[in-house]
């Protein structure tokens, strides 16, 4: 399923819509899980209140538990669509060890080519497909924790109720170093954004 | 797109474009501007997006009771909450209520009287020792909070589902509600409430329930979160009309469904 705009556009109207749509959703998931982790804050700490979303425990939940649906229709659609039109292969393939340090070292010394911004360099490649296994992770352990009853293989493979919990503040915190690096480059690299919103 | 600009702008239009661009002469400077200003337009959509609470609310409320279906759903009545070695049990076991431990109700076992009411055949009275005379059962199972810790506990008391069957509840009803001594409420469907491991619980650890974890009865169900299992059970009803409760009325998820 190609349309004629994905000729001329750098990223198909259907990644930009994915990219934005699970952009809101990861938010609003990290910034009202912050709300519910600090009606107890197990690790020991809280989060500032204004940096929270949901006024009070109740509506953070409320926010967490809508904005899964966002989470789980946005990944549903990207593995489907990401099939269909084989971009899976197209943009991920091959990705190796030897090519992702090389591109590191590229990157530090300044000589890594952004030239065309449909091309993913092997930083990028290794990069996108960590945070879509961290999202995985993310969703596994979210589901344990809203229905451990009704998932019992699933809650035994994240180590019982409170190791999914544990997970799921882990993957939180590398969700959030991602989006820190990533927001940095796009800022860095000329017309990201822009690419990102219009296509060109 | 070559619109009418005011006369004065029109005049100096080509002096203010020299000026602007050659504010902005580095080209690194004027990219790193132009993405900044898009993230700032974007956030600001999303500002005027979240203006509204009210609408914003009416809808998160609807996407909770959408959530109470879902569960419903998935719910599996066949589907039992893991149980634990007695080792495990939390000692010791964490007090929580809307309350500070001092305002824990003082209920008299003496005058005590469970109060049945709604679709149930048989609408008599239960004192202590007629409920401690039925079959009991234990558990050891996971407490969940919905603040975000759990414990182990083991609770004793009598299956829900038979003490619903010996009064002649209607169990084709939807609801089952409680009202307890605090002030707390809450109610239930019917399937958990038909669940095998939801039990009207007396006993913790073997002993008679502490007053600071519900005497004389909470309903103990390891397939809902804590808010779910009142304690201090004085009536409990059964009915077809919505009975909410007191988180639930707050914005707590109805089903609370683990």
């Amino acid at each position: 399923m190609t349309d004629d705009s994905d000729r001329t556009s750098i990223h198909p109207w259907w990644l930009r819509m994915v990219h934005w749509l699970n952009a809101a959703a990861v938010i609003i998931l990290i910034l009202s899980g912050w709300q519910i982790y600090n009606a107890t804050g197990f690790m020991g700490f809280k989060f500032p209140r204004e940096v929270t979303l949901g006024r009070w425990l109740g509506g953070g939940i409320m926010w967490h538990f809508a904005a899964m649906w966002l989470l789980w229709g946005v990944a549903a659609f990207y593995l489907i669509m990401a099939t269909v039109t084989g971009r899976w292969k197209r943009q991920f393939w091959p990705v190796s060890p030897g090519g992702i340090l090389r591109d590191l070292k590229d990157t530090f010394t300044g000589k890594l080519s952004h030239a065309d911004l449909r091309v993913y360099n092997y930083v990028q490649k290794a990069a996108y497909l960590f945070v879509m296994l961290d999202i995985v992770v993310l969703i596994c352990s979210g589901l344990v924790l809203w229905k451990p009853v009704q998932f019992p293989t699933l809650r035994t493979l994240l180590g019982d109720y409170e190791g999914a919990r544990l997970i799921h503040f882990i993957a939180m915190v590398v969700m959030c170093g991602f989006i820190v690096v990533h927001v940095v480059m796009a800022l860095l690299v000329p017309k990201t954004i822009k690419a990102m919103l219009w296509g060109r | 797109m070559d619109r009418k600009l005011p006369p004065e702008i029109e005049r100096d239009k080509d002096a203010i474009l020299k000026e602007a661009n050659g504010l902005l002469k580095d080209p690194g400077k004027r990219r790193l501007l132009g993405n900044l200003l898009t993230l700032g337009g974007l956030s600001l959509a999303t500002g005027i997006l979240i203006r509204d609470e009210q609408s914003i609310k009416k809808i998160l409320e609807r996407i909770s009771r959408f959530n109470d279906d879902v569960q419903a759903a998935l719910f599996d009545p066949n589907d039992m909450a893991p149980e634990y070695p007695r080792s495990e049990i939390a000692n010791p076991f964490p007090f929580n209520a809307f309350y500070p431990l001092a305002k824990v109700p003082q209920v008299d076992a003496e005058s005590f009287r469970l109060q049945l009411s709604g679709q149930i055949a048989d609408k008599r009275a239960w004192d202590l020792p007629a409920l401690y005379a039925l079959p009991q059962v234990s558990q050891v199972t996971r407490h969940i909070c919905v603040e975000g810790w759990s414990a182990i506990g083991e609770w004793g008391g009598v299956v829900f589902s038979q003490f619903l069957k010996r009064v002649g509840a209607d169990v084709t009803c939807k609801y089952i509600g409680f009202k307890c001594a605090d002030g707390y409420h809450t109610s239930i469907d019917m399937p958990t409430a038909l669940h095998a491991q939801t039990i009207l619980a007396f006993t913790f650890r073997g002993q008679t329930l502490p007053t600071w974890y519900g005497f004389p009865m909470k309903l103990r169900m390891p397939t809902k979160l804590g808010y779910k299992n009142p304690k201090h059970i004085t009536e409990i009803f059964v009915t077809n009309d919505y009975p909410g409760g007191y988180w639930e009325d707050v914005g707590y998820n109805w089903f609370g469904g683990s």
